[in-house]
Order: structure tokens, then sequence, then C-alpha cells
């Protein structure tokens, strides 16, 4: 049980780093705009994608909302605080990173690939790992969720 | 967190609580060190503190605008290039408004700005054309047509009466080529300022002619040549200030397209049908002038360009904006000696443009050699490059600059590794939303005239319409004096190169140029 709760906690520790990473590295690039990924989106977001890249203040605004998201849902998840709320935010997040480019068949992206994928890649597996987190009441055990908790509790107890 | 709230919690479960805290530290102290590596790693870093290039793009001046008084302005030639230079000034058939406001690619002319013009006169030998450009000139888009119905807009049937006019302040030239020089000089000695269409000359004789008379003038005369106007080009100029790219011994010119439209087959519609226009609705003999009379030919109408009788072909058409380019950024004037030579192999049906051209320009006293190679049955993209011993410039659009592997001027860097002679050390590239626009358009010929840096350029954040600024460059001259930067010096260069390259392609020689007696000689 002990190991089992470990290797959870590791699970959303790791996986909080990388997201966190992901939205500081944007942060500290200002450069760095979601515009290719958006020029290659594919499949049923393709429009809004094309429409999101002709409208500068809109792409901007994604550009904002995706860096900060990005940031909250990584601390959430390495500090262990609203893990529930961060999981289920991350999930969604990562399902619409994996619905916007999709590895199906005809949908190759150009350029070097570091994997091979075919229906499902490491974007899918990560946001169900997330999936996986939010469902398990994990938090309670390893994170500054303890504390919202406990108040709770204390909170209770006087009531 | 308070003591309180947190004194219900046991020391086991405080270390629990903070697990992530650590790992958050670890983060912290991660990504300050790869932060800290990136930098002193950063090889465009240290390539931009090497060579100095934080202030570069200062080269690149802002649009001004300027005030001034209202300029009267009338446009002979009405076809495509008529139509063009009206959008650049602000002026577009409603349909046509309409029709880009729709499919939202009229933001850029909007931008651009009021000129402060209206277009007052319209002389063209075709009625369509001649309606087309009233209808055009009658809309405004500033100002929503009413600007202009203060100004009425008149048809005139021959040139001279316009040009005589005291309505018209200055005018447009955008006739077939054989008709340049005439109406230069006829405007010119009418009191009128000139814009005229590439080429300014179809005979050598033409030249010394035009150039006395805009010369001994205080009109303001510009050749319609967009390329210094743009954004590349400014950083071009700077590069070469600089002489990063050494010794310069070999400026290459290049065309290359694949298709009818781009060989000036022009005659047909999108369905194969001859496109209108007849004995009846073409003034045929005013549209001939001094040429050789022929029976109205509906393909001499449309792809005049192809035809000695009246133009300068290939030279005048594409090489002239290549020369122009190149001239603008070297000064390099005229060559000693050229020599043409090309066939047609291809587009055999008429006319007699080559479809395979090349001519090389010799400049001995200059050390230097001018190259033009034409293929219009390959649309490979081949640049318009300057060879240097220490780098290669290729300027169009964008531009980059390519180091040389056996480089003094450079050896350190590449000895260090930090320039690789296969990749550009620099890379301008065209503001996005031009390349999109150019996209949209799809057409084998736009994209030419995008790669070369001949529709559009990005300045201060925005995307400019090139031939309006270069059109905007001449009203500001005639406002409030100046010379523009297709003036008639460097027309007169590019005239006599271009007569040059012509008399020795169509009369299988060389041509010589005679710096005393200011003349062209065959050899």
């Amino acid at each position: 049980m002990k190991w089992q709760q470990g290797i959870l906690v590791a699970l959303r520790m790791v996986i909080g780093w990388h997201i966190l990473y992901e939205g500081i590295h944007k942060l500290i690039h200002p450069e760095w705009s979601a515009l290719a990924f958006l020029d290659n989106a594919q499949w049923i977001f393709s429009g809004i994608a094309d429409w999101i890249i002709s409208n500068p203040a809109l792409l901007n605004t994604v550009d904002a909302m995706n860096t900060w998201g990005l940031i909250l849902i990584g601390l959430g998840l390495v500090l262990g605080l609203f893990t529930r709320y961060a999981s289920l935010a991350g999930f969604a997040l990562l399902l619409l990173y994996y619905l916007f480019n999709p590895p199906f068949i005809g949908m190759e992206v150009a350029g070097p690939v570091e994997g091979n994928y075919l229906m499902i890649n490491k974007t899918l597996i990560e946001a169900l790992c997330l999936l996986y987190i939010a469902v398990t009441p994990l938090s309670r055990h390893f994170g500054l969720d303890m504390f919202r908790y406990k108040y709770q509790k204390i909170a209770q107890k006087h009531d | 967190m308070t003591k309180e709230k947190a004194s219900g919690i046991a020391r086991r479960d405080m270390l629990k609580a903070l697990a992530g805290v650590p790992i958050l530290g670890a983060l912290g102290i991660q990504v300050l060190r790869k932060t800290s590596y990136d930098d002193k790693h950063n090889i465009q870093k240290e390539i931009v503190r090497e060579l100095g290039l934080e202030d570069l793009m200062n080269a690149i001046k802002p649009v001004n605008h300027q005030e001034g008084e209202l300029i009267r302005l009338g446009i002979a030639g009405f076809g495509v290039r008529g139509g063009q230079l009206a959008k650049a000034l602000g002026f577009m058939e409603k349909t046509d408004f309409d029709y880009t406001v729709g499919n939202g690619s009229l933001d850029a002319q909007i931008r651009d700005g009021n000129l402060h013009v209206a277009i007052t006169g319209i002389c063209d030998v075709f009625d369509l054309h001649a309606e087309k450009g009233l209808a055009t000139a009658a809309h405004d888009i500033h100002t929503g047509g009413t600007f202009a119905s203060k100004h009425p807009v008149k048809r005139y049937r021959h040139y001279h009466e316009m040009i005589s006019d005291p309505d018209i302040d200055a005018v447009i030239i955008s006739t077939p080529d054989h008709h340049h020089a005439q109406m230069t000089i006829d405007a010119i000695q009418a009191g009128k300022h000139v814009y005229c269409e590439k080429s300014l000359i179809h005979r050598e004789e033409e030249i010394y002619a035009a150039y006395e008379v805009v010369k001994n003038s205080e009109l303001v005369f510009q050749q319609g040549h967009q390329y210094p106007q743009t954004a590349a080009f400014q950083v071009a100029q700077e590069i070469l200030k600089r002489k990063w790219l050494g010794k310069i011994s070999h400026v290459e010119t290049t065309t290359n397209r694949n298709s009818p439209n781009g060989a000036w087959i022009r005659h047909l519609d999108e369905n194969g049908n001859p496109k209108p226009g007849d004995a009846r609705s073409i003034d045929w003999k005013q549209w001939l002038g001094k040429a050789p009379e022929v029976p109205f030919s509906i393909r001499r109408y449309y792809s005049w360009a192809r035809y000695f009788d009246y133009d300068t072909i290939l030279f005048g058409q594409l090489f002239s904006h290549e020369y122009d380019a190149v001239n603008q950024l070297l000064n390099m004037g005229i060559p000693e000696t050229v020599f043409s030579s090309g066939g047609q192999y291809t587009y055999k049906e008429f006319g007699d443009m080559p479809d395979m051209l090349h001519t090389t320009f010799e400049y001995p006293h200059k050390e230097l050699t001018l190259t033009y190679s034409a293929n219009l049955t390959s649309s490979k993209t081949r640049g318009r490059t300057i060879y240097g011993q220490d780098a290669a410039m290729t300027v169009g659009g964008t531009l980059s600059v390519v180091p040389d592997g056996s480089s003094e001027l450079f050896s350190d860097l590449l000895e260090r590794g930090l320039i690789d002679p296969g990749s550009p050390m620099l890379e301008m590239l065209q503001g996005s939303s031009s390349a999109s626009v150019v996209d949209a358009v799809s057409s084998a010929t736009a994209q030419y005239y995008a790669t070369r840096g001949l529709t559009s350029t990005s300045i201060g954040g925005q995307d400019w319409d090139v031939t309006h600024l270069h059109l905007k460059e001449w009203l500001d001259c005639i406002r409030h004096g100046g010379t523009p930067s297709a003036n008639i010096e460097k027309a007169f260069d590019e005239g006599v190169v271009i007569a040059m390259a012509d008399i020795s392609y169509r009369e299988k020689c060389r041509t010589r140029w005679d710096p005393d007696k200011r003349r062209i000689q065959r050899i």
C-alpha cells in the first residue's frame, strides 16, 4: 500500500515538474508563441486554430492563458495543493493538446520526431495519468492539501 | 498557515504535507542553472555581440507622414498595372473594394494612409479599361468617394489632352513600354511631374532625349521600381556599408517562372477564350504609336511584352527591377560591355521573347561582373545574390548573409564554429502577415514578385505595399522638394544597360559603352 502511494506521489510530482517547467520556459522566453503549434493543428480543431492565429489579440490571450495555466497546474501538482482541480485542469489541457494534433493516420507532423505514434502518444498517456491522480484520494496523504483537510475537519468540529 | 492551524498535524504528517516544497526548490535551482547555461551557450547572442548586430535594424527608417496640399493625378494606361497603382494610392473600384473587404485582405491598403491625392484624369485607348479607371478614381477608399465627387474624373481620348489640362498636376504613365519615353518627355514639357513605370525606354535614342528633358526641368521624375522601399533593402545597404561582404566581384540576378502568364502570354481568359477588346473598342492606331503598322491583334494588345516592337522583352520587364535593386545598392552604373544569348525553346507560338536568356555585363574598371539568367520554363527560385570574398548576400523580400569558408574577416568566428559557411549567419524574414497574404493570393507570378521584394514590406510592425511607399516618395518630393530614389540619373544608367542588353540579343552582337561619346557601340 505504502509503495503504491509513494509511486503515485512520485508520478504526480514528475508530471507537475514537467508541466511547471513548460510554463516557466514560456514565461522566460517572451518570444514564444503557440502560433507554430496552432499552425500545424489538424483534425477537428484546425478551424479554431486558424481563427486564433488570424487574430493577434486573441493569440496573445491564448499564449498568456496557456503559460499561466501550465504554471498554476504545475505548482498544484508539485506542492499537492488543490490537487484534484489541478489534475483535472491538467487532464483537460493535455487532452486539448492531443486533440489539436492527434497522431492519426495521415496526420503526421513534418520534421524530426522523438518517437513514433499511432493513435496514442505520450500526451494522451500523461493526460490519463492526471485523470487517475484526480480520482485517487492521494493528496490527502501527501501535499499542502493536508492542511486544507485538517483545517476543514477542525472547522467542522467547532460547528 | 498559522502555527495554530498547523498545530493539529503531527511532525510526520507535516513532512508529508511539505514534500513538494524541496522538489519545487530543486526545480528552481535547475531552472537557474539552465538559464545561465543557455545564456553562455547562446550562439545567436554571441554572433549578435561579435558582429555588432544590435543596431543593424536601426537602418530601417520609419514611414513618416507628411501633410501637404492636394495633388491631382492623371493616369495614362489603366490596364492591370494602372489598377495596382490606383490601389496603392488608395483608390479601388467599388466591386473590387467590397470583394477585398469580404475576404479580409484590405487592411494593408487602408492602413497605408491617405496620400491626399485625387485621380482626376484617366486616359486609355480601350473603352473598357478607361471605364474601369473612371469607376476606380471615383471611389476613394479613404473617404468613401466623397473626396472624388469634389474633383470630377475626366476621361481623355488622347494623352496630349490630359497633359495639357491645367486641372492635372502630375501624371502616372502605365502604358506599354513603347510609349513611356515620349509620354514622359511630352508631360515634362507640359509642366507635369511624372511617375513612369519601368522601363522608361524602348529604344536607345529615347534615353538621351528623355534624360535631357527631365534633367533640364524642375519637375519630379520617378521611375516605377519599388524595391528600394523595402526594409530588406535598407538593411542590405547597411551591411554593405559595414563591408561584411569584402571585395565584391560577382552580382547574380535571376528570373524563374514557369507558366504562360509568367511568360506574358495573356490574351486568353481562364476558360481559354480571348479576352475582351476589338478594333471598335480599342483605338489601335494610337496604341501602336510609332510602332510598325500591323492589323489589330488581340495577342499583341495583351501580350505586348513578348514583342520587340513594343518592349525590350525580359530586360524591360523583370531585369529592370533586378538591375535597379543592385544598382541602388552598389551604384555600379553602366558596364563596359554586354553580351546576351538565349532562345525561344518552349513558348514558340508568337512574339519574340526568349524563354531562356543569359546576359553578362562586364565592369572591368570595377573588377566586377553582373549576370542575368532568366528561365521561363522552371519556377525553381534562384535569388538575387551579391558575392564577396568574405560573404554572399541574397536580397529580395527577405535577406540572408552566408559567410565564405575562406573569409579572412570572419576567420575567427568560423574557427570557433560560431558561424558555418553552409548556412546563413544572418537572416531577415518578411513579416509573417505579408507572407500569409502572398499564400492567399497563391498565384505563381504573385509569389515571384513577393520573393523579389516587389509587393510588400514590414516596417515598424506594419505591412506596407511597397508601390504605395514608392508613390509616396514621389509625392513627398513634389510637395517638399528632394530627389526620389528611382530618379532620372538612375533611369539613365538603367536605360543604357537595358538598351545594351536588348541590342546584343536582337542583333546578335556584343555591345560596348563609349563613355566619351555617351553612346552604345556594336562590336
